[in-house]
């Protein structure tokens, strides 16, 4: 049975900084010790709006990377889109505001014993936690080419340093607005036969992750995928996070996504059954 | 610094503490083991149990809503053979008090999950969920029926009563909450668990459709205290001898202790825990303090304490 992240602890955290980046923004939280156990693909569950809220539930984010190198033993960064209202109030946090903040939460991507070829694909900000999961990659050895895609240029979350993990970077808009003009699983079948990939980590939004399913499927490439539904809780008390998935005799359960994910197999999540009843 | 008796009692279950987990927002106690020792608190309550495996509602299952959320679980689980295998071993194991949800598609059904618990040690109550929302058919949520309730409830306690008490969750969507809690009373049950969640919905406004997988949900946390504390109150008032697990929207001390001085004997925490790990914790503290403050000195003195006469 699967069990909640040993590592996940709750503690009140420092806003190092918060700087806007496009239509996002970067946060730098002060975590201290815990940076040592998050890993990329974990996330973080804040809660939000301050005492008064009418706002009852955690937000969910993927941690982007963490450092812990830092002045600060160690810091975390979230790449957050102020969409909802709780994103809205984590993004107006200023630097020294307190957080109240659950990590790190889920699995891991799991990184390969032996270098490998490794392809990572990112919709919109999903792309945040790629980068990390990059430089973890690039330091194993790994060859790691990197393809992101949004349906417009302001949605693609592309820093400069991240470059630097990578061996390659394509973009892609659904409306041409930046890099190749498409679907960022367009050009995956080729790429799969060109650089010999053998293991594909994506994040972004479902349809996405299933269509990377339906081009995987049947070959020997592993996809690890961090899939997204939504959750009240992410410590796996509330099951409002689940996704089908089959074990190995086939049977279906409904896995929760905040304990057995984010990051799943992409072979075993069953993407046509996903916000249906089994 | 002054001594406060904190235990409570439901029926003849005796708990150090009044706080407990609410039903199907604690799933087995393991998760949230992680943050806080689950001996501390009065007691676990389980996530309902079927007696077969459920996979439960289509996603979304949960939409925020002001000062709250629904829920649109639909009661998955492992069934009680696993649950028993698994679940309350383990809970045993963390000297965690134990009151065991129940909840069936049928009167039978009940009874045969109350067969399965009577060999079962560790156990300190029963809870019998007549009262989920969110099942296909809404005539099967029996406690909006008082006759079904009864039922229930007689054949549960044809198997348990005497052994372990009886603890039968109502649901606060209906005319005449009293007239339901004396039927079940009469069946046997030694307590009463007030209130399960009340039948809601979103539309979401992208779609045009109904938000949640399976359309209704049930609404919880701040924004149903009040229906909570009233459904308390009123219950206390016509049946003072019968204990109340009080919940609904309880997050801090004070919300605590109204459910108790409307005459809740403990009170369980569920959404609060969802925004909160260690909510328990500091609610548990907060309504220590608050006793003391207030010059009680037992927990049992505070239980319905805003039904007192006029004169005192």
């Amino acid at each position: 049975m699967a069990t909640i992240n040993k590592n996940a602890a709750q503690i009140q955290a420092i806003v190092v900084s918060n700087k806007r980046v496009g239509q996002y923004h970067q946060l730098i939280i002060n975590i201290g010790d815990l940076a040592a156990t998050c890993k990329p693909g974990n996330f973080v569950a804040i809660n939000v709006g301050g005492e008064s809220s009418r706002m009852v539930l955690r937000r969910a984010f993927a941690i982007s990377r963490v450092s812990t190198s830092s002045m600060y033993r160690g810091t975390m960064e979230l790449i957050v889109a102020p969409h909802g209202q709780g994103s809205k109030w984590l993004c107006a946090q200023e630097e020294g505001a307190t957080l109240d903040i659950v990590t790190p939460l889920g699995t891991a991507f799991g990184v390969p014993t032996e270098p490998v070829q490794a392809l990572l694909v990112g919709g919109g900000y999903g792309s945040a936690p790629l980068f990390g999961l990059a430089e973890l990659l690039n330091s194993r050895g790994c060859r790691v080419d990197m393809l992101l895609g949004a349906s417009t240029a302001s949605k693609i979350y592309a820093p400069m340093e991240g470059k630097r993990s990578v061996n390659s970077l394509r973009i892609y808009t659904e409306d041409g607005s930046m890099g190749h003009k498409g679907r960022v699983t367009d050009p995956i079948p080729e790429l799969i036969r060109d650089l010999n990939i053998a293991v594909i980590y994506s994040c972004g939004p479902m349809a996405m992750l299933s269509a990377i399913d339906s081009i995987t499927r049947g070959t020997d490439v592993v996809h690890q995928c961090a899939v997204e539904e939504s959750m009240a809780c992410g410590i796996g008390i509330c099951m409002t996070c689940v996704i089908p998935v089959a074990d190995a005799d086939g049977t279906v359960s409904m896995l929760r996504s905040c304990i057995d994910g984010p990051v799943m197999d992409g072979s075993v999540v069953q993407w046509d059954k996903v916000g249906k009843a089994l | 610094m002054s001594t406060l008796d904190f235990s409570t009692t439901l029926g003849n279950a005796w708990f150090p503490a009044p706080t407990f987990t609410a039903s199907g927002c604690a799933s087995s106690g393991r998760e949230l083991a992680q943050f806080f020792d689950l001996r501390t608190m009065g007691g676990v309550v389980t996530k309902s149990v079927m007696l077969k495996p459920r996979t439960g509602r289509p996603t979304p299952r949960m939409a925020e809503t002001p000062s709250g959320m629904l829920n649109s679980i639909g009661l998955q689980g492992p069934g009680i053979e696993a649950f028993l295998a698994k679940d309350v071993p383990y809970l045993v194991d963390q000297k965690a008090r134990i009151i065991v949800s129940i909840a069936g598609e049928t009167v039978e059904e009940y009874s045969t999950l109350a067969r399965k618990l009577r060999a079962v040690s560790g156990i300190s109550a029963v809870e019998v969920n007549i009262s989920c929302p969110n099942v296909e058919n809404r005539g099967l949520v029996f406690a909006c029926d008082p006759e079904a309730s009864r039922r229930v409830v007689d054949g549960v306690n044809r198997t348990l009563g005497g052994e372990l008490p009886i603890i039968v969750k109502l649901s606060p969507d209906v005319t005449d909450l009293v007239s339901i809690a004396k039927g079940v009373v009469d069946a046997g049950a030694d307590a009463l668990a007030l209130i399960n969640t009340v039948l809601g919905m979103v539309i979401n406004l992208d779609t045009m459709r109904p938000h949640l997988g399976g359309k209704t949900g049930g609404l919880s946390g701040p924004a149903i205290r009040p229906i909570a504390v009233r459904a308390i109150y009123q219950v206390h008032a016509a049946m003072p001898q019968v204990p109340i697990l009080g919940m609904g929207g309880v997050s801090t001390g004070r919300d605590a202790l109204e459910m108790i001085a409307a005459g809740a004997s403990g009170v369980s925490i569920g959404t609060a825990s969802f925004g909160n790990p260690t909510a328990i914790m500091s609610i548990q503290k907060e309504l220590e303090q608050l006793l003391i403050a207030k010059g009680f000195t037992s927990l049992r003195q505070a239980i319905g304490f805003a039904h007192r006469p006029e004169s005192e």
